[in-house]
């Protein structure tokens, strides 16, 4: 049994209210830190808890906080991102939907250490549900002075709104988010500057995921000591874990990061299997933009071994044979799934949610799209296959933001891995149609 | 001042100069091409991804080179920083790549455009474009649509430079130009078909580096090698009246701001000399004008192929001698 620290409570009737959540010791890292620590030992705290960022890339949360610029007179934000859009990824929404305090304390924290007396939660639009829920929650937090003007009589004000975004997965890159929270249209920035020096309203800011946000509430409860002593060398403390796909019980889960892929999804308190007794065929396991893996490479490293939920062991062997713990969207495909499809369903994805600023990627995931399509359709040629790990490699890395790789690296995952059903949907357009299962409407060879 | 090298010329450059502007002060070849940044539209650039260079080595303290390719508009220059531009195998690579994107989903209809030799994705396409397409799909198209009653809007065209947007926003007061939808499908809009009644909203015309806006009081009079480019002046009210007018015989048919070897409207008393719609459409009586004599068109277009070349090359930095 793996401990628990952001959803220890989280099935507890009632969590979501105030007095509940703080019978269960919620709201004690506010007064922890208010109360007996500076904002530089909070920074300290996270530093020292080497807490990677949980929306996707990993980077070092304490590390982006002490980079944040302090002009004089010049207020500093912190921003949440709740734009959770990354298929395969619904973790931030169960966080946000059953114990929303959680969220509302771990920025409370935040935005001492940072010196940040407005902070906003930036969710997507279509969580208007768990809107609701988090704004009720802040309504609740503000009535027991635990936002608003000198919070527990420290003398530290902060006020806490929700920005609900339009539904746009761009909207979840953080200069993106900041332009759309400016009220303009969400276009990622160039950066340099970043953020942590011209961010919301060209004043320093941090962004930073729901779920990191909520980890600070533990490791300041605990203290970094404490908390370094879960995981494994290189990813400390627990990870949620959206699993979904062909696995028998999907769901959310909070792992010890270095629990092992096997365990994961075939032990008994996880995922239980593949469901109807199938044999596994692939894994994402980061969320769609990471690469995929082969049936081979998923419980061992292309070394023979063991692979672990990390962020080091999941992405060894590089990208050749390995992946990305990413935001931990962990979909599982049976033998029965077709990974020209999935891979075309992805890059429709990708296409439809390029802001379409820099050409590469405007033009690139429409292009690679209309491709996979055809190939799908059995309408594909040999030549196809290298045109898409052509356009591919003219997108990475060329482009503002980084969905243009994002987009790029599950089409170069699944031609290296799996070039041989890209080729057999070529040879044999008529069956590679009647593998559609009819949910191509109206497709002939 | 700081000192660069690009493709091997040295050159020392203000500190803040970006990799693109330190080569335009070298001129010729090895400036980049440039689709999107506009150096009289503040926040311009970055986005059409032309103008990417190699980093070989970033400054003199941080020798190391810079592992992805760097756009030349929006990076600035370090001390001691080694630029490769024609020189890198990867910058042709990836500048044709580009070029194939941005014709990727173009109409390909220069017979038709009015922007047909002076068209920068002609030129880019020229130098960086393959004979054939790769590009088997059905392009994405739109309807052509009028923007006011002057400019005529051809999406298909457009390349989504933002170059357009940035003039309306801070040229004219009234916004109500924009970029509406996202990826492929993202297009120049008036939101709502709002014509664009403002006196400098004109300019969009001359900032627009391919044919998706063009000049309706123009449009398939003429194609512009035909046409005599002559300096010319008047006195205007609301703009300092500086243009390059388009003759036909002795007949004015289109006017345009002043473009420098880059397209861009040049300086004149210390301003950009953005032209107002009053002498851009309203103004093709010779009698209008003060007409200067005949213009050099610094670029390597088609027009500056044609027989009506100055003898005295001027201050010719272009690359024309190169193409002969
Ligand atoms: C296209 C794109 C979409 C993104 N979407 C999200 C998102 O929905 N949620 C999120 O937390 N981070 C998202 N990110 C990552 C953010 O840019 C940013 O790195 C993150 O919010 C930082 O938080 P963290 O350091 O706590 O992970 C996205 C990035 C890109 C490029
Ligand atoms: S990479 Fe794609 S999403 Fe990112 S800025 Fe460029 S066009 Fe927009
Ligand atoms: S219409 Fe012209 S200027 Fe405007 S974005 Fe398109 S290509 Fe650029
Ligand atoms: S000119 Fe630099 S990206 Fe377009």
């Amino acid at each position: 049994m793996g401990r628990k620290l952001l959803l220890e409570h989280a099935d507890v009737p009632g969590i979501e209210t105030f007095d509940v959540y703080r019978k269960h010791g919620g709201y004690r890292s506010v007064e922890k830190a208010l109360k007996t620590m500076s904002p530089e030992e909070v920074v300290e705290e996270v530093k020292t808890a080497t807490l990677k960022g949980r929306g996707g890339a990993g980077f070092p949360a304490g590390m982006k906080w002490s980079f944040i610029a302090k002009p004089e007179g010049v207020p500093r934000y912190l921003l949440c991102n709740a734009d959770e859009s990354e298929p395969g990824t619904f973790k931030d929404r169960y966080l946000m939907q059953y114990i929303p305090h959680l969220l509302i304390e771990g920025m409370i924290v935040s935005s001492y250490a940072l010196g940040a007396n407005q902070a906003y939660i930036y969710i997507r639009g279509e969580y208007m549900f768990v809107l609701r829920i988090v704004e009720k929650a802040i309504a609740e937090a503000y009535e027991k002075g635990f936002l608003g003007k000198n919070i527990l009589g420290s003398g530290f004000d902060l006020d806490l709104s929700i920005a609900p975004g339009g539904g746009a997965y761009i909207c979840g890159e953080e200069t993106a988010l900041i332009e759309s929270l400016e009220g303009k249209r969400g276009n990622p920035r160039m950066k340099p500057p970043f953020p942590a020096v011209q961010g919301l309203w060209q004043c320093p800011t941090v962004v930073n995921n729901v779920e990191t946000l909520a980890t600070v509430v533990p490791i300041i409860n605990m203290t970094a000591a404490e908390y370094t002593k879960i995981g494994t060398e290189q990813s400390k403390g627990t990870k949620l874990i959206s699993a979904g796909g062909n696995v028998e019980r999907g769901g959310v889960y909070e792992i010890e990061l270095g629990l092992s892929v096997e365990e994961f999804i075939y032990g008994d308190e996880w995922c239980r299997g593949i469901k109807n007794g199938k044999k596994m065929k692939a894994l994402v396991p980061g969320g769609s933009s990471v690469p995929i893996l082969p049936a081979h490479l998923i419980t061992k490293t292309a070394n023979g071994d063991t692979r672990l939920m990390s962020y080091e062991s999941l992405s060894d062997g590089g990208f050749a044979s390995g992946s990305m713990l990413g935001s931990g969207g962990f979909i599982v495909f049976d033998e029965d799934q077709c990974i020209v499809r999935n891979t075309w369903n992805f890059a429709r994805f990708y296409a439809h949610e390029s802001c379409g600023q820099c050409s590469p990627c405007r033009e690139g995931t429409g292009w690679m799209e209309k491709v996979l399509h055809r190939i799908e359709t059995g309408k594909g040629n040999m030549r196809d296959i290298d045109l898409l790990a052509d356009i591919n490699k003219k997108i990475e890395g060329n482009t503002i933001c980084p969905l243009g790789d994002a987009a790029a690296w599950p089409v170069a995952a699944a031609i290296r891995h799996f070039r041989e059903e890209f080729e057999w949907h070529v040879t044999h357009p008529e069956e590679a149609v009647k593998r559609n299962y009819g949910m191509l409407k109206g497709v002939t060879a | 001042m700081v000192k660069v090298t690009i493709d091997g010329i040295e050159i020392e450059v203000e500190e803040g100069t970006t990799i693109l502007n330190a080569a335009r002060q070298v001129g010729g070849d090895i400036v980049p091409p440039a689709m999107c940044y506009y150096s009289k539209l503040e926040g311009s650039g970055g986005k059409c991804r032309t103008c990417l260079v190699e980093v070989a080595a970033g400054s003199e303290r941080d020798p190391r080179p810079m592992p992805k390719l760097m756009v030349s508009c929006s990076t600035q220059v370090q001390h001691g920083m080694v630029v490769k531009n024609l020189t890198s195998d990867r910058v042709k690579e990836a500048r044709a790549g580009v070029t194939e994107f941005l014709l990727a989903n173009h109409p390909l209809d220069c017979p038709v455009c009015d922007q047909a030799g002076e068209c920068h994705l002609q030129d880019l396409g020229f130098e960086n474009g393959k004979e054939g397409t790769r590009f088997e799909e059905e392009k994405r198209t739109f309807a052509p649509r009028d923007i006011g009653d002057k400019i005529k809007l051809h999406m298909n065209r457009c390349i989504l430079c933002y170059r357009c947007v940035y003039t309306a926003n801070q040229l004219t007061n009234k916004r109500v130009h924009g970029v509406l939808n996202r990826g492929d499908h993202a297009e120049i809009s008036t939101y709502i078909e709002k014509a664009l009644d403002n006196e400098f909203i004109g300019n969009v015309i001359d900032v627009c580096p391919v044919g998706a806006l063009t000049d309706k009081t123009f449009r398939f009079k003429s194609r512009v090698w035909f046409l005599k480019p002559m300096n010319a002046h008047r006195d205007c009210p609301t703009c300092q009246g500086i243009a390059t007018v388009w003759m036909f015989g002795n007949e004015i048919q289109r006017v345009t701001g002043r473009k420098d070897a880059y397209g861009e409207i040049e300086t004149h008393n210390g301003k950009t000399a953005w032209l107002c719609n009053t002498c851009r459409f309203e103004s093709k009586d010779v009698a209008q004008w003060t007409i200067e004599g005949p213009r050099v068109i610094n670029r390597h277009s088609v027009i500056s192929q044609g027989h009506y070349v100055l003898k005295n090359p001027l201050e010719d930095k272009s690359t024309v001698k190169n193409l002969k």
